[in-house]
């Protein structure tokens, strides 16, 4: 069995590991400090300094702040705000709503109608990557996609407390 | 089955109709714990020394069940009253053998009761398989380490899921809703209670918690509807374990252990649970697929922040548009059709790479999309002008989803026939994770009186596929009734010798910002066929000059670069703070500015669910005596 080491993850996380690798890590047991060493990776590629606590989404990680307080932030550097607060509204939003918007991502008749559904994207409003893509209909309430209980999960599952 | 087995077990067969060594039994109700009414179940007892040890069952799906349009998963039926078969719980045979009234009742109910009593010997056969196998084990290691292992292998079910749950997850709240649409206001078949625009909404809720056990909730769903759509809770709680096993669980022993650490909520009215035996449910996969779509973004956002990447995936494209038919078949027999090619959707991007094109099928995904020679040509009076890739349907990121596939048949030497559409055509049922889109929604197209046998007489060229419905091959060739819309879900509709039906089947969603998509894998995209040219830039910021001589597109990546920043910088001039565009839109949602599906569906959610009307009306200040939402 493959041994799962940083190199791997950074090849995951690079998108440049072969079929064969990954089929490997896939049938391989999940290794209990994956987690640890994912981290570590990820810490290593960021030009800031706060402590990655969890990411949450691609670009996006939980960071403890000198203050005490742990925001959500983008790779590029731009704090969002406390995570338990819904990230996405502190973002910027384009709306897709009309069928010649629709168009520009799909070919007619392969969209949504737009009486029914709309595609909002939520971009970061620092390096404008685009993080998300909600599919809902009108009026729908902005979606919380993830609220990770962050001192259960350090204090419990990993057995030591959130610094 | 084991839900079926329980209720057996609480309404005392035992007493009545009793239960003894070689009777067998059958269910297909629903409200007893099934799916829907084409999965016929049988099952057998095993008895060791005069006691009841175990049961053994085995299912079928069949195809066909006798309802008031044809096919397994009827859609037209309007309620449990003319969706076909329903066999409760019953004694069907003694000494391994079924009753001849049984099988004359079923086989005078269907379209197809060869196929129905083939299945129904299969059934059978496999359970006195397993049963003497089983007792072949008990005689060699004794009935009491038998009951032991049955006792251990739960627990270790148990044990092993919430493991799992805390080697690969992270405790929490994850908020995955999707949504289905069932566009029926101007069917004129349908009586006025069915005849309505509907949206329902799903959304899904769970939590992972520190105990290592899940929860999961769709309290907010819409109310249950006049159709053959509503769902079981034994069907939602089966559906989520089909993908658990796929996933999380794929390692472990699955049995009603892993139902002691994974809980549910299907709220009482509503779609997922209507409590009300008048509900039809014979094709409750159409909201049960899109309804937990958001079960591998739930996981697959537990694995992105825990490490596993190679475990992610957005989700699956639904295997729509199903193809339903019946009529008279070339051999001018009757037919009844469930095309199973819908198993070739696309499955959602990984975690670091694409997903999978045309292969896969949520609730069975090991099928395979069939010959068109041996298992369609055959039985369903259509030939085969094509069978190809979908380009564009895999939803665009930096992984693209998996594409699906469509065909195009001709409607062959049948005396009549009635074909309809079964998918999604006015809302996207899955979404994309990350910054990625959605797969395509479906759509109909169909050209009757056409002039294709005249085209193959003068051996002229016919179309092979729509590829673009904007470009379609099928409008440039072919004269004739031409008819494309976004109505993907129709009842049966007559069609003629010589039309034309498009099958389309959906693709993945894809994850992450497309203009992250490595260019070189556009340009290939393009020379595969798997992406339509305009879409290269519009979506993905890649310019690729095609050589008009061979076809080939090449990379321009200085003019690819400089294109995506140009686009980077456009989202931060057409884009507002999210802040600002709620302010905007909360005068629209207060005053019930909305489509009247759409507002319906709140009214819907907000009168089911007390805590999801509440947080709703939170959200966007509404009022609690607002007449627009009720309650």
């Amino acid at each position: 069995m493959t041994e799962v080491t940083k190199e791997t993850i950074k090849k995951m996380v690079d998108a440049k590991i072969s079929w064969e690798e990954l089929l490997e890590v896939m049938r391989g047991d999940k290794e209990p400090d994956r987690f640890k060493k994912y981290l570590d990776v990820l810490q290593d590629r960021v030009d800031w300094d706060e402590k990655i606590l969890l990411p949450i989404a691609a670009h996006l990680y939980i960071v403890q702040k000198n203050d005490g307080s742990k925001v959500v932030k983008c790779d590029c550097g731009y704090e969002f705000s406390d995570y338990r607060e819904n990230w996405k509204l502190n973002a910027l939003i384009y709306v897709r709503n009309t069928v010649d918007k629709i168009k520009e991502i799909y070919p007619d008749h392969m969209g949504c109608n737009s009486e029914w559904m709309e595609l909002r994207e939520y971009y970061c409003p620092e390096c404008n990557t685009q993080l998300d893509v909600e599919a809902v209909p009108p009026g729908y309430p902005v979606v919380f996609n993830f609220l990770p209980d962050l001192e259960g999960f350090y204090s419990e599952w990993l057995g030591h407390p959130l610094s | 089955m084991s839900d079926a087995v329980k209720f057996m077990i609480k309404n005392d067969f035992e007493d009545n109709p009793g239960i003894k060594a070689g009777d067998v039994f059958c269910n297909n109700d629903v409200l007893a714990g099934n799916v829907h009414n084409c999965d016929i179940h049988t099952f057998i007892p095993l008895f060791w020394e005069g006691e009841l040890v175990s049961w053994i069952a085995g299912v079928t799906h069949v195809p066909d069940v006798g309802a008031r349009t044809p096919g397994s998963s009827p859609v037209g039926p309007m309620s449990t009253y003319d969706q076909g078969l329903t066999i409760p719980p019953q004694k069907i045979g003694e000494n391994d053998e079924v009753f001849r009234s049984f099988k004359d009742t079923y086989k005078r109910t269907s379209r197809t009761p060869l196929h129905l009593e083939l299945d129904e010997k299969t059934r059978l056969a496999g359970c006195i398989m397993i049963r003497e196998s089983i007792v072949n084990l008990i005689k060699e290691e004794g009935i009491d380490t038998y009951k032991q292992f049955m006792r251990e292998a739960i627990e270790n079910g148990r044990r092993s899921f919430i493991q799992r749950v805390k080697r690969m997850l992270i405790p929490g709240r994850y908020r995955v809703p999707s949504f289905c649409d069932v566009p029926w206001e101007d069917e004129k078949g349908h009586l006025p209670q069915a005849a309505v625009n509907t949206i329902v909404n799903s959304p899904l809720e769970v939590k992972v918690n520190t105990d290592g056990t899940i929860s999961t909730s769709l309290d907010g769903a819409s109310s249950w509807g006049y159709h053959t759509m509503n769902c079981s809770p034994s069907a939602l709680q089966g559906g989520m374990w089909v993908m658990l096993t796929q996933s999380l669980a794929d390692a472990e022993s699955i049995n009603d252990g892993g139902y002691y650490a994974f809980k549910q909520h299907f709220p009482i009215g509503s779609w997922s649970n209507p409590a009300n035996p008048e509900a039809g449910t014979a094709h409750a996969w159409h909201f049960l697929w899109s309804g937990l779509n958001g079960m591998f973004r739930f996981l697959s956002h537990g694995y992105f922040a825990r490490g596993f990447l190679e475990e992610i995936v957005a989700g699956y494209g639904t295997t729509t548009n199903i193809l339903y038919g019946s009529g008279l078949n070339i051999f001018g027999d009757p037919f009844a059709a469930t095309n199973m090619e819908m198993t070739g959707a696309g499955f959602g991007a990984r975690g670091c790479r694409d997903g999978l094109n045309h292969s896969y099928a949520m609730w069975n995904p090991e099928s395979d999309i069939g010959d068109i020679e041996t298992s369609w040509e055959l039985w369903e009076p259509m030939l085969y002008l094509g069978r190809k890739v979908k380009p564009s349907t895999g939803g665009a990121g930096k992984f693209r989803g998996g594409n699906g596939m469509e065909s195009l048949r001709l409607v062959w030497k049948s005396q009549f026939a009635v074909f309809q559409h079964v998918g999604h055509g006015m809302v996207f049922v899955n979404s994309g994770m990350f910054g990625g889109y959605p797969s395509n929604t479906g759509y109909r197209r169909s050209v009757h009186n056409t002039n294709v046998f005249d085209l193959i007489k003068q051996q002229r060229p016919l179309p092979s596929s729509d590829r673009d419905p904007e470009n379609s091959e099928i409008e440039k060739l072919i004269t004739g009734d031409h008819l494309i819309d976004d109505k993907a879900l129709t009842l049966p509709e007559p069609y003629a010798n010589g039309d034309i039906y498009l099958s389309v089947i959906q693709g993945g969603p894809g994850l992450g910002d497309p203009l992250e998509r490595v260019p070189g894998d556009v340009e290939k995209d393009l020379n595969d066929g798997q992406v339509l040219p305009r879409f290269a830039e519009s979506v993905y910021g890649v310019i690729a000059v095609k050589d008009e001589a061979t076809g080939k597109y090449t990379l321009d990546s200085h003019a690819t670069e400089k294109r995506r920043t140009e686009i980077r910088k456009d989202r931060g001039q057409k884009a507002i703070p999210v802040k600002s565009w709620l302010e905007q839109e909360k005068e629209r949602v207060i005053s019930g500015d909305l489509p009247p599906w759409v507002l319906r569906m709140y009214r819907e959610s907000i009168s089911l669910s007390t805590s999801w009307g509440k947080e709703f009306k939170e959200f966007w200040g509404i009022n609690d005596v607002s007449p627009v939402y009720g309650r």
